[in-house]
């Protein structure tokens, strides 16, 4: 909503500085985005008039013109203006003057003629952007005042960002009524006048969708002069409030409006036919509207239709074919109620909003209804002349606001400060809310302005916003103190990402919408799920995999110069999933995912410059579920190389995967070389256990080498988990210490050489024991692996 | 007597005379060896008068004192002068920089939730969570917003496209994390139902939301906090109170002003909008919008089904992006989400 200061101090002139009534207005609900001056500070600007307008002798563009600024003394000014004429009135900056962008003006000489002051354009007074010429003012302005007072410059420009329960402050005397009640000025508003009746010209109203409209007043006005000028001081107080001056009709139309909330609507009379009905649009029924654009109409749209057609979106736009123009004579002028309920959401399914619907969507006045029919009558026929004819009026059951029961008890525990019931009492009267009293409680009424208030709690809310937010105090609250639980099963999210920091990778937000190729190369996602209206197209589906943003990650920083990236990132992913959920059809699950490229230690004069691979990543995954000890199987991950991506599974289950990038994508994304990534469910990670002791032996292990050679391509889970099932239970601990292929070892094959630690917590051990716990181990992987014990 | 005094002092002046422990050893052999002069004169000792013997063995033994402690002196010299050696001879260029893993670091605004939480927690609220592709059903109409509500309008929401192609009607993009009080509220009830008295609520729930907006200063996805306390005596001043020590503990300052000032949620009534101005700093004096609040909207108690007239309860909903950019002076939400490791180091 944007206003002029000065329009509204014609209703409500409280003894505040502009600054002073823009905190009122915001501390009271009413934000306050916007206060500009409508024009820059200068001053010693008047009404001139061009007397005289010579050529200069020495300047082909320039004139030497006489001027009377009204002290009787005519003045010789030079002046470049292409459109400077004798007898023009238009703004002169005096010697002495300061113009915006602080440009002094001085008696001075141009070309050799002295000049004593300058003719102004719009532009050089920083009131528009308008500098083809001098700012051309009406005929009948007075020489010699101050431009300031003449354009009422010293006004100030509000733009209000209203909240949608506050349409009561849609209009002038909206906002003068709430600031009456805010600082106690009285307001006083425009005085209604019926508008004589001098013709008995008329048209039928009838209300069939009635519970959409239930009051509709119309009237015809004969002999209008649509070509009529617009009054400066109308067009003025439209311009000051965003709306640009179209012709006279419409004008009046939209100052109404502004002034008093009410939408209205002018049809050209003699474009209508028979009767003005309020109906709900037929099937399949169209209408060109006023912006051009054609539209079907669903059938819970509101129209107004004459006998042949629909005319206009009731409440939200005319009809291009029923629209008034400059050669319309006669009018059909309307003023309704439009239930809020059939106006919502209309508009903005066509993609577009109005002044009018906004109004009611929100609720509009409708005990002003008639109101403003008769100040826009009144209006039009002082500026396009014309008669008015009788009003027609239909009208169903209005809305009915309830009373509602304001407690004061109530109000000290919903605001944590006690009222008196007088002191309501009084706040209630300031906003001229009708009431009654039962003992401490009140009774109130809304008046039919206020949609807004329909529970106790709208009511506490007026009571706290006018006694002020900022006078209600802010203690420490008070609460009954009780432990929160401490799952110790649980490790906090902050902590798992604290030990990927701690290892170097770097945290990364990315967006959870992403373009799709990314979902088939990263997930082999064909049916991902899409967005209804993505703002880009490279933004299109969500992601069911993490790994995509981190690979555009480094692909954006490696254009940086980043060489060695290391990063992760937790956030959910979102895939289809009929079962059931929070939210059906869809799984939202938590996942991690790190990617690292480049060097596996930081490069400097103490690394090897040894590239990152797949077992550093599998190092930090390990750190990272420890204590669980997670198994890695081989697997085809879409995204992944083949031969180098494992399936990471814990308790059996795969919860996620790691391996180096397939090089398809290493190539499409141009990448220099294939990072290592993993992804995982969170809630594995942030899953821990809670300790169990175990005796601590007292007697020494013993610890033996075992050297095998082996096929090369034996996993080594493979040999660990078959030494393991064959031996006994003194083994503590199997450990892989070499892996060597090369001389000595025949082709093909490989060496392993594995860590035994055995132990057993009452006794120390028997050199039997061991050799037969080893020989046992050793017979198992002859036989079952072909392995050989290496010299 | 002239003699020993004098062999000490020859004795001495040999130790002296050499840095090498080799060469020491030799020359000790000269004096304290098998053959050596003052183990030769002791010998000699045999042959004297007892009482003579008393005497010069003393002098004897004494020099030969002397000679070892000399001896004893300088091997502690010669020792301590080859460590020293080595000691330099291993020095490193300490200012060489450490080996190992590099630094990573957390994300700027993961950082400021985990401040938030902290905050939270140790006035006994704890966290909730809640899903992102949300029902209609919680993002607003359990949130007291029904279709067609003008209040929709404030949200450009995001919708999604079911497997047919058709926009999806019942589910969303969260436009805020105020659902996941609804669906909390509605846990809870379910969880104390049939007690006399339901415990208090209070979660803070912060999560990512989306809407339909893309400039410097709206991302299409970024973060909220929700907060939310219901219980039998919790009213707007306590409201106040939470908001303006949160504030103050989050930017660690009592140089800071907050106010509260009116506005509209469907889901609270009363409702406010929170403002904070930095009394020093590059925003000083500035009121800067930082969170809506208000107290939970007696139709969305209802919902939940709560009591409205015995329960009340606030609600409230920070930016914590934007709490980070103040924190640390960001002045572009954009980075936030661009994964520029030049700007993500920063906040190691």
């Amino acid at each position: 909503m944007k206003f002029s200061e000065s329009w509204l101090r014609t209703f409500v002139n409280p003894a505040l500085s502009s600054a002073e009534l823009s905190h009122l207005l915001t501390m009271a609900g009413l934000e306050v985005e916007e206060l500009d001056p409508v024009a820059p500070a200068f001053d010693q600007v008047v009404v001139a008039q061009v007397l005289e307008v010579v050529k200069h002798p020495d300047a082909d563009r320039l004139n030497v013109c006489q001027v009377d600024i009204g002290t009787g003394t005519p003045q010789q000014i030079v002046c470049g203006a292409p459109n400077v004429a004798p007898g023009l009135k238009v703004p002169c900056a005096l010697p002495g003057a300061k113009l915006p962008g602080d440009f002094k003006i001085k008696v001075a000489k141009v070309r050799g003629i002295e000049s004593s002051g300058m003719l102004c354009s719009a532009k050089e007074l920083g009131i528009a952007e308008d500098a083809s010429g001098l700012l051309v003012l009406p005929a009948d302005a007075p020489v010699g005042i101050s431009i300031r007072s003449y354009l009422d410059l010293d006004d100030q420009l509000y733009t209000l960002k209203l909240t949608p329960n506050r349409a009561d402050c849609l209009s002038l005397t909206g906002i003068a009524r709430e600031v009456a009640a805010l600082t106690g000025t009285p307001a006083t508003y425009p005085a209604i006048q019926a508008a004589p009746v001098s013709t008995g010209a008329s048209r039928a109203v009838v209300l069939d969708a009635s519970q959409a409209c239930p009051r509709y007043c119309g009237r015809v006005i004969s002999g209008v002069n649509a070509k009529a000028p617009t009054p400066d001081w109308m067009k003025r107080r439209l311009e000051r409030s965003g709306l640009r001056s179209i012709s006279a009709l419409v004008d009046v139309t939209n100052y109404v409006l502004l002034e008093l909330g009410q939408p209205l609507h002018a049809f050209d009379n003699a474009k209508l036919e028979g009767t003005v009905r309020a109906r709900m649009a037929r099937p399949g029924e169209q209408l060109k509207l006023l912006n051009e654009q054609t539209v079907t109409l669903a059938e819970d749209v509101l129209v107004i239709a004459d006998d042949r057609q629909a005319l206009a979106m009731a409440g939200i736009m005319g009809g291009e074919p029923s629209s008034v123009t400059l050669e319309t004579t006669e009018i059909f002028l309307e003023s309704a109620f439009f239930a809020p309920k059939a106006i919502a959401g209309r508009a903005r399914r066509h993609n577009f909003s109005t002044d009018s619907s906004h109004r009611f969507e929100r609720g509009v006045d409708f005990g002003n209804t008639l109101n403003a029919l008769e100040r826009a009558t009144v209006l039009i026929l002082e500026i396009c002349g014309g008669q008015a004819g009788p009003v027609t009026e239909a009208l169903a059951q209005l809305p009915e606001h309830q009373p509602v029961r304001l407690r004061t008890a109530r109000v000290k525990k919903v605001l944590g400060v006690a009222f008196s019931a007088d002191e309501i009492a009084a706040l209630l009267g300031r906003l001229a809310l009708p009431f009654s009293r039962e003992g401490e409680d009140f009774i109130v009424t809304p008046p039919s302005y206020r949609f807004d208030i329909q529970i106790e709690e709208d009511l506490i809310e007026e009571v706290a916003r006018l006694h002020g937010y900022d006078n209600i105090p802010a203690p420490a609250p008070v609460g009954r103190l009780a432990m929160l639980p401490q799952d110790e099963k649980q490790r906090p999210l902050f902590r798992v990402r604290q030990l990927l920091a701690d290892r170097g990778f770097q945290e990364v937000i990315n967006f959870a919408f992403v373009q799709e190729a990314w979902e088939q190369d990263f997930a082999a996602n064909t049916n991902p799920i899409r967005l209804a209206n993505p703002i880009a197209s490279q933004l299109a589906v969500m992601r069911s995999s993490l790994i995509g943003g981190l690979v555009e990650n480094l692909s954006t920083n490696l254009k940086r110069k980043q060489s060695r990236v290391r990063l992760f990132e937790t956030g959910r992913c979102f895939l289809r999933d009929a079962g059931a959920g929070p939210v059906p059809g869809y799984r939202q699950p938590w996942r991690l995912a790190a990617l690292a490229y480049g060097t596996a230690q930081p490069e400097g004069w103490g690394s090897d410059g040894r590239k990152v691979d797949y077992f550093d990543l599998k190092g930090d995954l390990e750190a990272l579920l420890a204590p669980a000890e997670p198994r890695f199987a081989r697997l085809r991950h879409p995204a992944l190389h083949p031969g180098r991506a494992a399936e990471i599974q814990i308790d059996g289950r795969g919860v996620g995967c790691v391996g180096e990038l397939h090089p398809e994508w290493v190539q499409k994304y141009e990448l220099p070389a294939a990072p290592v990534v993993f992804e995982l469910d969170l809630d594995i990670l942030t899953r821990a256990r809670i300790p169990v002791y175990a005796e601590v032996s007292r007697f020494q292990p013993v610890i033996r080498d075992l050297a095998l050679v082996v096929d090369q391509q034996t996993a080594l889970q493979s040999l660990l988990d078959g030494m393991r099932s064959v031996a006994s239970s003194l083994v503590q601990d199997i450990r892989l210490f070499d892996v060597y292929q090369g001389k000595g070892v025949p082709d093909g094959k490989k060496s392993l050489a594995f860590r035994i630690v055995m132990q057993d917590t009452q006794r120390t051990l028997l050199d039997a024991e061991v050799d037969s716990i080893l020989a046992g181990i050793t017979a198992y992987l002859e036989q079952n692996f072909a392995a050989q014990l290496r010299a | 007597m002239q003699d020993l005094d004098l062999i000490v002092r020859e004795a001495q002046a040999a130790f002296a005379a050499t840095n090498d422990p080799d060469v020491l050893e030799q020359v000790k052999a000269r004096y304290l060896g098998k053959s050596g002069q003052i183990t030769e004169m002791l010998k000699g000792l045999g042959k004297l008068p007892p009482e003579a013997k008393k005497t010069a063995g003393a002098a004897i033994n004494q020099a030969k004192l002397a000679v070892e402690t000399a001896l004893n002196a300088r091997r502690e010299d010669i020792r301590r002068a080859a460590l020293e050696a080595r000691l330099a001879e291993e020095a490193l260029d300490v200012t060489l920089p450490g080996r190992g893993e590099g630094r990573g670091g957390l994300h700027p605004v993961t950082r400021t939730l985990e401040r938030i939480e902290t905050l939270f927690r140790s006035i006994g609220f704890s966290v909730a969570d809640g899903p992102e592709i949300e029902e209609d059903f919680f993002n607003f109409t359990a949130l007291n917003t029904p279709e067609e509500h003008p209040a929709r309008s404030m949200h450009d929401t995001f919708y999604l496209l079911d497997e047919q192609g058709q926009v999806a009607g019942n589910v969303l993009l969260r436009t805020h994390t105020s659902p996941i009080q609804a669906r909390y509220m509605q846990a809870h009830v379910a969880k104390y139902a049939g007690q006399a008295t339901m415990p208090e609520i209070r979660i803070i729930a912060p999560g990512r939301v989306y809407r339909v907006d893309s400039d410097a200063t709206h991302s299409p996805m970024f973060h909220q906090v929700e907060g939310l306390w219901v219980g039998e005596n919790v009213s707007f001043a306590d409201l106040k109170g939470v908001i303006a020590d949160f504030l103050k503990s989050f930017f660690e300052t009592d140089d800071l002003q907050v106010r509260f000032r009116p506005s509209f949620f469907p889901f609270t009534e009363p409702s406010a909008e929170i403002d904070v101005a930095f009394m020093s700093g590059a925003l000083k004096g500035r009121w800067l919008e930082i969170a809506g609040c208000g107290m939970v909207h007696p139709n969305v108690l209802a919902h939940a089904g709560i009591d409205a007239e015995r329960y009340t309860g606030f609600a409230f909903g920070f930016g914590p992006d934007r709490l980070t950019m103040l924190r640390y002076g960001v002045n572009d939400l954009r980075l936030f989400f661009e994964g520029d490791l030049r700007f993500l180091r920063q906040f190691v």
